[in-house]
């Protein structure tokens, strides 16, 4: 008999097997998994998902890692994710081939405040592979144009090789009321698009901060800058989100390794405004 | 049809700044076109204007020895480009490239100098913007040396 969703164990990895591997650039692979036994009546393994979660990601006889979830929230019959390879656990995850099994567990976590965007231009700010979670974003607002305002996607990565979903920006770019911007920090001769930081996006931008809902992520310093620049263009903390990352084992708020000030990243977060991070971004050694 | 008058009130490096100013101003302009590929200016050279950017991208790009230049920054419409027109010895320390077809309002250094020399209040309005671009640029060059998205940065 196959379990129900609800007697699912949260910290038993459900068997997945790998259907597509996509290399991104020289070192960040997307990995698209789907569950080995879909039953879409039962409702059980539905890959339902909001935008901004991540799951525990098993990879048998190495470790488990905790991987934002870059797919479309539509497409419920795979889970997507968009994996750099830093360590042996990434580069096993990376090195698999089609039909290999990975554990999976969750998704877990807060997601991006999707209803509270409605009616809003989103503006999108992501560095590096901080694109990977706010990929479900910009799906989310593109199935349903109508429910959003403007959406504003500003992408900043080290080099032109380093850059995300290269196909989608220039599709994504294409689309109604939707602006795209993309920078690097480092631009070879042949590159003929912005270089600089990310930030120096926002004067291209005609920003509407009363009528606006920032999401940014990337590593944390510039998540820090991108936040300060967003409130001096008029945009309140409490309009600005973050997704932050720390060390998550337990994905559920028990073991605590995630701890971040008051909060687990885990369970209160990853998502989070900046009004409650502002404090403990600018802790020392926190 | 636009005036340089207007041209420049509407530029965001300049805007608030009141239209007696902006007067002041068109007497130090012209209107000035680059072609794509073409250097509007060269380390070294002297310094004699800073442009308001209308259309078009440019490349700040230094060069060291046996190394092709590197792209330090780009700049885009509604930014300026240039400020060794400002300080003394009057050098550009970068190229400026104009990436495509550019179209800018160029300020006689020397003549905008003078009127500021003359004219304290409005030489304090230009420093003061000058000052803030310095500031965003000095800011975003620290946030490019960290190297965020090296691997083990985090």
């Amino acid at each position: 008999m196959m379990a129900t969703a609800a007697t699912v164990d949260p910290m038993l990895p459900q068997p997945y097997s790998v259907r597509q591997v996509v290399k991104e650039t020289s070192d960040t692979f997307t990995l698209t998994l789907e569950p080995p036994a879909l039953e879409p009546s039962s409702g059980v393994y539905r890959n339902r998902f909001q935008p901004g979660q991540f799951s525990m990601l098993w990879v048998f006889g190495v470790g488990e890692l905790p991987i934002s979830i870059s797919g479309d929230p539509a497409a419920r019959d795979r889970l997507v994710y968009t994996v750099r390879s830093v360590g042996q656990a990434t580069q096993t995850l990376v090195s698999c081939e089609v039909g290999d099994a990975v554990g999976v567990r969750g998704p877990f976590g807060t997601g991006w405040p999707m209803q509270q965007a409605q009616g809003r231009d989103v503006i999108v700010i992501a560095g590096g592979i901080g694109l990977a979670p706010l990929r479900p974003v910009i799906y989310e607002v593109l199935h349903n144009r109508e429910k959003y305002g403007r959406l504003v996607i500003l992408y900043g990565a080290r080099s032109p090789h380093d850059l995300l979903y290269r196909r989608e920006l220039t599709a994504w770019a294409r689309q109604r009321e939707t602006q795209v911007l993309a920078t690097v920090d480092y631009g070879g001769l042949n590159w003929h698009g912005n270089v600089g930081v990310v930030t120096t996006l926002f004067k291209y931008v005609r920003l509407q901060p009363t009528r606006s809902l920032a999401f940014a992520c990337g590593p944390e310093i510039m998540m820090r800058f991108v936040a300060r620049d967003l409130e001096t263009n008029g945009l309140a903390r409490e309009n600005i989100y973050l997704s932050m990352e720390r060390n998550m084992k337990c994905a559920l708020g028990f073991c605590g390794h995630c701890q971040y000030g008051p909060h687990f990243i885990c369970k209160d977060g990853p998502i989070f405004s900046y009004d409650r991070m502002r404090p403990l971004l600018e802790k020392y050694e926190l | 049809m636009e005036t340089l008058e207007h041209i420049i009130a509407e530029h965001p490096f300049f805007a608030g700044l009141e239209s007696y100013y902006t007067n002041l101003l068109t007497g130090c302009a012209t209107n000035v076109r680059f072609d794509g590929g073409t250097y509007i200016f060269k380390e070294g050279e002297e310094a004699n204007e800073f442009y308001l950017i209308r259309a078009g991208r440019v490349a700040l790009e230094i060069f060291a020895p046996q190394r092709k230049p590197i792209m330090l920054a780009t700049l885009g419409e509604g930014e300026i480009l240039g400020w060794s027109w400002l300080l003394p010895p009057y050098q550009w320390k970068l190229h400026a490239h104009a990436l495509e077809p550019v179209r800018a309002i160029a300020l006689d250094g020397k003549c905008l100098r003078a009127k500021c020399e003359q004219n304290h209040d409005l030489g304090y309005e230009v420093l003061k913007r000058f000052a803030r671009i310095v500031e965003q640029r000095l800011e975003a060059t620290r946030l490019q040396l960290l190297d965020v998205y090296a691997v083990g940065r985090s």
